[in-house]
């Protein structure tokens, strides 16, 4: 069977009678059984249960009772709650240790007939860039399975790539979803942070937290990011903002966009990647949109502030995983060293590098000039990006320094790893929205994204731009 | 040691009250607060802490925490957040307690309390803030394994910090009951130590009264009933004294008091080794506290005990001891003023409630306390009385007893069941022309002058009457008679 | 800032993380270079500037007093790695 671009293409064919949802289930689970041997994206697949959920499905298009998402074949990264399923975070310490609820944004993908195909690969707690910190061992990127796929959603973005399923669920924290997609080549988007319910979200830095979407089109992720937002019961901090419809959001309008200079001018930035980004800065200017050049000061800031305030936060966040209620326990004659044993035997090396870094910012002794400073900082780095969004509809900027790098490459230096949130960790730090759409391949073959940024609460906008650039880069090809 | 060097040290008490509210459901999360539940069972995927689970805050537990703020005259704050207290501990299931750290929900304030020799004092507060209860840890139940019951833990308290101000154990002792006596009133919590839903940790030092520093604090815990609290910090208070004296140090820790031996003896807990790194809680979104809110919590308050002595004081006219024995419990200030309601003889009311009503409350065990009369029945008696339907005697010894008897009964079945009515003006003019026309003689002298005989009269209408006669109308119509005897004559 | 052996340990410990010898070499040195790298904030001048406490927007985003049903205890007890009819188990915490 063919492989699909978008759930219209899908839906129409259903409606033609070429294709039911249980043909398309199987067409996804034969892509699995064939790659996913090698590609390592999918930790759990849930064959059985999403035939028998495609033939009420296709009963009720029949029927005409059908949800918004019917047809829509979804994996979700093992970082998400979903009843009477396993979620390890990839981690050893929650060995066996099944969900007894549903995460707010799954449950709304359920209650429009989306089906959960399995839960994705990714790195533990979502703490990487790379998915090599995962205890099931690195996802491959598809277009080059030597190279990394990104992290931390690395399984979610594989998934897509290769036709596993049509979106994935992931989770972006300073760019987890952006960067994968990048590095594969699909789409992510990391909507505004509160957009979307974190209930059923495995904790990793929760003032920086989102959930995110990957997808092969605007029109996919625009559907799902609209089913998923809005207010939640169970979650405080989430916007009670009316969600638009951001599958009529496609209007083509025309916009301004800044690129920063510094971003473009900074070091770290592979060559290829400033040249595709400034033939885009070209499209647009033909296209008529206006660019124009903008400055930031705090881009050396963002990556120290961002790390000081994920770590501090997760280190709290992953306190509870202690033996006690769930997961594996080591014992260890009396509780210490039962709560030693546990946490150091059964967390990564990265998870523990981060807890000790927060744990230290967080200590009496450091907190101000760390935690505190940082929280500072951190204020004045939204203050900024908001100032510059205040003249511009967007701010254009690649996703990543470099493409997919090879798999264990920057396996013996954390600082290296951690620059590849360079341009990715702004719209966390802030908390805008922000995609990462596919521009072209290096001399590799290996994938390049662009990133765009909005205002707060702006998807909608930012969503008819992605369209726009990737529309006249398909009329290129 | 002589009782002398005692007197040359004085005491600093600051207190740390934990006040669990009586909401229905806990603070982040919608179990049930119930307490004596089977052990696990008021307990969901949030209260256990599972990947993911987010907090919602309860609404009434920071209505309750601003009345009690607002009863202790404390500022409230208008904009709070959360913050994390970090620690390990099997019952803390978050590795992190939810508690106000930099902005409590009520600063400042002050508790005036009465001593008793009188004295009135004023206790000042530091903070009161919201913050999530643990669970619990069971230590004896197992040689080598210890138990955990989250039914506990989320569950809301607030805790209320004084300021190292107390000078005496009596002074701690009258605190805690008026803070008892004003959570109960209030209806934020029932105010249950042995239960653990009001707990006290004292901050204990001492000083020569000369010093102007403070010495030393030990932390006293474990104290789950006022009089404790008054042993502990006695008891603290020489143990310090002694130290001092024999030149030893005082060491910040710690203490647990022991009710059977009176005691206090130290955790030995690692203590130098916390740090609870305190930070934002970034899963919950800040509070705001808008005057509207305020007022409207304001409005919806019950009155403070306070706030009732002086509205006795104002409305009924009574002294400040009644209102002071009035209101020392919140259903029997509740009961006389609803009997206040019916009826407009306050201070009778008041006479009943603190004489006859109290002495069967003492009678009660237990901290439940059960009025054994309803407020009708003694509105009723009370006007039966004032009306001189029946006489005080007789509403004591018998219509009383009768009516604790049968709550559901009035009084004008008690005059009639016990077949005791004999005030009515008939009744009793028979019985005094029988008495007068007993004693002929004494009734001549009476005529002739000798008028202090009335008590005699008086006396042997009683006896006939068997004390049920009112005497004061008694009294009348035993003049009016003798009067009219001697028109007649 | 110089991370020590001590700095190293207390954290360990606030953390309940244990390292072996090694491990707690590489640490320190992890740590080093982290603390080096987010030094770099103390280049920027914070003084008069809050910290940013919150990123939601949102404000009194309150529950009703009203209890929800609970989870079975045998759901409960269920993921725990020990555990009797009742209770959760740990190791004997002595006091």
């Amino acid at each position: 069977m063919k492989n699909f671009q978008s759930l219209s293409e899908i839906r129409s064919e259903i409606a033609d009678g070429k294709l039911s949802v249980s043909l398309l289930v199987k067409h996804y689970l034969k892509q699995i059984e064939d790659m996913n041997g090698r590609l390592n994206a999918f930790l759990s697949v849930y064959a059985d249960e999403a035939l028998r959920q495609s033939h009420s499905i296709d009963r009720k298009i029949k029927n005409g009772t059908a949800g918004k998402l019917a047809g829509m074949v979804v994996g979700i990264k093992d970082v998400f709650a979903y009843k009477d399923h396993r979620l390890q975070c990839a981690s050893n310490i929650l060995q066996g240790f099944q969900s007894q609820y549903t995460a707010t944004s799954i449950q709304r993908l359920i209650n429009e007939d989306a089906i959960i195909i399995g839960h994705q690969n990714c790195d533990e707690f979502a703490m990487g860039s790379s998915n090599e910190n995962s205890a099931f061992g690195p996802a491959k990127n598809p277009i080059n399975e030597e190279h990394v796929p990104g992290g931390s959603s690395g399984g979610s973005a594989v998934a897509v790539a290769s036709d596993m399923c049509q979106v994935s669920i992931g989770s972006d924290t300073g760019g987890s979803v952006r960067q994968p997609a990048a590095f594969c080549g699909t789409i992510g988007l990391k909507p505004t942070y509160s957009r979307i319910s974190r209930h059923g979200l495995a904790a990793y830095a929760s003032s920086f937290d989102t959930v995110g979407i990957l997808g092969k089109t605007v029109e996919d992720i625009a559907l799902v990011l609209e089913v998923m937002s809005g207010a939640d019961e169970y979650d405080s901090t989430v916007s009670q903002q009316p969600v638009p419809r951001f599958t009529e959001a496609l209007k083509n309008n025309k916009y301004k966009v800044a690129y920063l200079s510094e971003t473009l001018e900074h070091p770290s930035l592979n060559y290829e990647i400033k040249d595709q980004l400034n033939d885009v800065l070209e499209d647009l200017k033909s296209d008529g949109h206006q660019v124009a050049e903008a400055h930031i000061s705090m881009l050396d800031y963002l990556l120290p502030t961002y790390y000081v305030l994920t770590a501090a936060e997760a280190s709290s966040n992953l306190s509870r995983y202690d033996g006690v209620r769930y997961g594996v326990r080591n014992e260890g004659g009396n509780l210490e060293s039962m709560y030693k044993k546990t946490r150091s035997k059964n967390l990564g090396v990265e998870v523990k590098r981060r807890i000790m870094t927060g744990t230290f910012v967080l200590s009496a002794s450091y907190y101000d000039a760390y935690y505190t400073k940082a929280q500072r900082v951190r204020r004045m780095i939204r203050d900024e990006t908001i100032s510059i969004l205040e003249q511009y509809d967007f701010i254009i900027s690649p996703t990543t320094p470099t493409t997919a790098f090879k798999i264990g490459e920057m396996k013996e230096d954390p600082m290296q790893m951690y620059l590849e949130d360079l341009y990715t960790v702004q719209a966390n730090v802030t908390g805008i929205p922000a995609i990462s759409i596919p521009i072209g391949f290096d001399n590799q073959g290996l994938p390049i994204g662009v990133q765009l940024m909005s205002k707060s609460f702006n998807e909608a906008d930012l969503l008819d731009i992605s369209k726009q650039i990737i529309t006249f880069k398909d009329q290129k090809r | 040691m002589s009782t002398e060097a005692y007197s040359e040290y004085q005491l600093v008490v600051g207190l740390e009250i934990h006040i669990q509210l009586s909401t229905e459901s806990k603070l982040f999360t919608a179990e049930s607060t119930a307490y004596g539940q089977p052990p696990n069972t008021n307990v969901s995927v949030i209260t256990l802490a599972h990947p993911g689970i987010m907090p919602k805050l309860n609404k009434k537990a920071v209505e309750y925490a601003i009345r009690m703020g607002l009863a202790c005259g404390c500022d409230i704050s208008r904009y709070c957040i959360f913050d994390r207290k970090n620690y390990f501990y099997p019952d803390s299931p978050k590795g992190f307690q939810t508690t106000q750290d930099r902005t409590p929900i009520c600063i400042g304030g002050v508790v005036p309390v009465n001593l008793k020799d009188g004295e009135e004092v004023n206790v000042k507060l530091n903070r009161i803030h919201l913050e999530e209860d643990a669970g619990k840890s069971i230590h004896d139940e197992h040689s080598d394994e210890s138990f955990i019951d989250l039914n506990r833990a989320g569950v809301p308290l607030i805790e209320l910090v004084t300021e190292p101000t107390i000078h005496s154990a009596d002074e701690a002792m009258a605190f805690m009951t008026e803070i008892r006596r004003m959570v109960r009133y209030l209806e934020i919590c029932d105010g249950n130590m042995e239960q653990g839903s009001l707990r006290c940790d004292a901050n204990i030092s001492v000083r020569k009264k000369s010093d102007t520093e403070l010495g030393k604090k030990v932390e006293v815990k474990n104290m789950n009933s006022i009089r404790n609290v008054g042993r502990a910090i006695k008891h603290e208070f020489k143990r310090q004294i002694n130290l001092v004296e024999e030149g030893k140090p005082i060491i910040t820790e710690t203490r647990l008091y022991d009710a059977n031996t009176g005691t206090t003896f130290s955790m030995r807990t690692k203590e130098e080794l916390n740090d609870y790194r305190y930070f934002p809680e970034p899963d919950l979104s800040p509070f705001e506290v808008t005057e509207d809110w305020l007022n409207e919590i304001r409005l919806s308050m019950p009155a403070t005990p306070r706030q009732l002595r002086s509205r006795f004081v104002e409305e009924y006219g009574l002294s400040v001891y009644d209102t002071e024995v009035l209101t020392s419990e919140k259903e029997v200030a509740a009961f006389f003023e609803e009997v206040c309601e019916k009826t407009t003889h306050y201070k009778q009311v008041a006479n009943w409630v603190m004489g006859p009503i109290k002495s069967i409350l003492n009678e009660q065990e237990g901290d439940e306390i059960t009025i054994p009369i309803a407020p009708e029945q003694l509105s009723e008696l009370v006007e039966a009385v004032e009306n001189k339907k029946i006489n005080s005697s007789l509403a004591g010894k018998q219509v009383f007893p009768y009516l604790v008897n049968n709550t559901n009964k009035t009084v004008s079945d008690a005059i009639s069941e016990l077949k005791i009515d004999i005030s009515g003006q008939d009744d009793i003019s028979d019985i005094i022309l029988e008495v007068l026309g007993a004693f002929p003689e004494k009734v001549k002298a009476y005529q002739n002058g000798k008028k202090n005989l009335m008590g005699m009269f008086m006396g042997e209408v009683m006896k006939k009457t068997e004390g049920a006669a009112n005497p004061q109308k008694a009294n009348e119509l035993l003049r009016d008679a003798l009067d009219k005897k001697e028109k007649e004559e | 800032m110089k991370i020590t052996k001590e700095i190293v340990r207390k954290t360990a410990h606030l953390a309940r993380l244990e390292f072996g010898s090694e491990d707690e070499d590489q640490i320190m040195n992890d740590l080093q270079k982290m603390v080096d790298w987010v030094d770099k904030l103390s280049e920027v001048d914070t003084e008069r500037v809050e910290p940013l406490t919150t990123m939601s927007s949102e404000i009194n985003a309150f529950r009703d007093d009203k209890p929800k049903p609970h989870l079975p205890r045998k759901d409960a007890l269920k993921n725990a790695p020990k555990h009797n009819s009742e209770y959760f188990t740990v190791p004997k915490v002595i006091d």
